[in-house]
């Protein structure tokens, strides 16, 4: 290629200033950015105890471990496993159950359209952070501690933490929904009763049903792990064999949860194209 | 004025209503259906989980005078009476919730290298072989679906106990969200800037560098902010296997019925998390613009 000559460039530079001429300013800001970046990722190197002898070591026994793990093999503890994966799919779908029953009419509290006035939305609203803010995992250790090990406390734990989700999710969906439906119900003569059955309803349930279908899916994942707090399911099998260095097993359960999920991930996304259509779900 | 409404002869009005009722009879006995089988599946969860209303009655009145005890001191004052007793420990929590946010920040900065390394051979339009593809994607979905605390109960036994393991575990669940999203992206992007690129005799690296990256970059940017939010609320539990941070802490007041600790950390968590949101929020806006913003 050849190069411009020097007299078309000086006039290029004049015409735009915005790209030749940058202030320092806008220059230096991606440079000091990364350079912060990288220095925090180096202190936290550092201060977090990393080590290339560490490394090497931890990678070693990993791979050790890896070696161990193969070929999976559940030993006489089938039928143990088959139960703790089935009470973890039933405390996914009783938690998520429980949340949403729970969380749609206090959801209605914090839909702009029902209650326009900010000053009972915004304490509902932050109710809602404050709940989502905190690990489901926590949950779990809370309610143990109020009903005891079991798996009914992760049942619990999933339908508070998603309590909090579904209030937010929800209430977006009843203030997306369309005005004019509702008001021509009330063109027609219905009264307030109708307006929400006829006008609101048939809006929101596809949407909210199509959440709820997700977020089953979502917690059959937190459900496995809500196990390892002692809160029931395959995670408490799978803390366990962990702890006792039981190889074998662990791998074994480790498939199971990967089987398990996938099935259900396929099984709920073809009830949520049944419900709501092929379109995508927030 | 009146409006005349026009009513149809009974003959046909009754072949329409016929229709009709037809028709809903037939779009309620799905949905009877799929009530009835939804019930069953409740009911046989409810007796696999343990359930009972009874045992949900009685405990519910345990878990309103929990959260009574949580929010009362020693003395028997209301936790908010007196601050300062409250939360007496918050030198030592800032401390682990700072620890809290490096582990998430080294994981997710971890998790965000390997993944951008790996995204563009995930990506259908950019991999350079169907096969690499489709063994990057499986590997993917493996450390995607694992979740991120199972990681931690491992690497805890080979790396030994600490931040090390959290970061790794967060690491490697981050690899596997991060490189899906990231792929999407890739997926979705203006093919002619590539086709510009290669046809100037460009290298692959090349015209991922020149014609692919610019693209994605802010949107990657998002993507990994998101992650390293959830990220912040996943390192929060990693003490709790034993992998640093907050959760070691907070376990050990729940275990040993430090019941106002309790509370105070909680707070303290959800103070950090909603700062967390709000500034990764604000960072997110200022990238990608007020109208992009997902």
């Amino acid at each position: 290629m050849s190069k411009l000559p020097a007299a078309q460039t000086t006039e290029l530079r004049a015409r735009y200033p915005q790209v030749f001429d940058r202030p320092v300013s806008a220059r230096l800001a991606t440079p000091v950015m990364l350079l912060a970046a990288i220095a925090i990722f180096v202190f936290g190197l550092v201060h977090l105890g990393f080590s290339p002898a560490r490394m090497l070591g931890g990678m070693h026994q990993l791979g050790w471990i890896s070696m161990m793990m193969l070929p999976p093999d559940p030993g006489s503890s089938l039928p143990l496993y088959l139960k703790a994966l089935g009470e973890t799919l039933s405390i996914a779908l009783l938690g998520t159950t429980l949340a949403a029953v729970l969380s749609l009419p206090v959801s209605l509290l914090a839909a702009k359209n029902i209650v326009p006035s900010n000053i009972f939305r915004f304490p509902v609203r932050r109710f809602f952070d404050a709940i989502r803010g905190v690990d489901t995992l926590i949950w779990a250790l809370v309610w143990i501690n109020v009903v005891g090990l079991g798996p009914f406390a992760g049942v619990l734990a999933i339908a508070t933490s998603d309590f909090g989700a579904f209030g937010k999710l929800f209430s977006e969906a009843i203030e997306g929904a369309d005005r004019k439906q509702v008001e021509g119900i009330r063109a027609s003569g219905g009264n307030a009763l109708h307006e929400i059955r006829f006008g609101l309803l048939p809006q929101v349930l596809p949407v909210i049903a199509g959440q709820v279908l997700y977020f089953i899916e979502s917690n059959t994942r937190s459900a496995t792990i809500i196990g390892i707090v002692g809160a029931g399911g395959i995670g408490l099998q799978l803390a366990e064999q962990i702890r006792v260095l039981e190889w074998q097993k662990v791998s074994f359960l480790i498939l199971m949860i990967l089987v398990a999920v996938a099935a259900i991930d396929w099984i709920s996304s073809k009830l949520r194209f049944a419900i709501i259509g092929r379109r995508a779900v927030a | 004025m009146a409006v005349a409404v026009p009513i149809l002869p009974s003959q046909q009005l009754a072949a329409l209503n016929d229709a009709y009722r037809k028709a809903v009879a037939k779009k309620r006995l799905r949905l009877t259906l799929g009530m009835a089988v939804f019930f069953a599946a409740l009911v046989a969860a409810s007796i696999g989980a343990e359930v009972n209303l009874r045992t949900l009655f009685t405990y519910f009145g345990h878990f309103v005078s929990y959260f009574d005890r949580i929010l009362t001191l020693e003395d028997g004052t209301r936790v908010w009476t007196n601050v300062g007793e409250w939360l007496w420990g918050w030198r030592k929590w800032s401390l682990l919730l700072g620890e809290t946010i490096l582990i998430s920040y080294v994981g997710t900065l971890f998790g965000a290298l390997l993944a951008f390394a790996l995204n563009f051979l995930a990506a259908e339009n950019t991999s350079p072989a169907p096969w690499l593809r489709f063994v990057i994607k499986r590997l993917l979905e493996f450390c995607r679906t694992v979740p991120g605390i199972v990681f931690a109960l491992i690497f805890v036994i080979a790396f030994g106990l600490g931040p090390m393991a959290g970061v790794l575990a967060i690491a490697l669940h981050s690899i596997g969200a991060l490189a899906k999203q990231y792929a999407e992206m890739v997926e979705n992007i203006d093919m002619k800037p590539v086709e510009g690129v290669r046809s100037t005799g460009a290298s692959w690296l090349s015209c991922m560098r020149f014609a692919v990256l610019p693209q994605v970059a802010a949107g990657f940017a998002s993507y990994t902010l998101l992650r390293f939010e959830i990220n912040v609320r996943e390192a929060s539990v990693m003490g709790f296997v034993g992998a640093g941070g907050i959760g070691t802490e907070l376990v050990m007041a729940v275990r040993k019925f430090y019941y106002s600790d309790v509370s105070a950390i909680l707070l303290m968590i959800v103070l950090t998390v909603f700062a967390i949101d709000i500034g990764t929020g604000w960072v997110r806006e200022r990238l990608l613009g007020k109208d992009r913003r997902a």
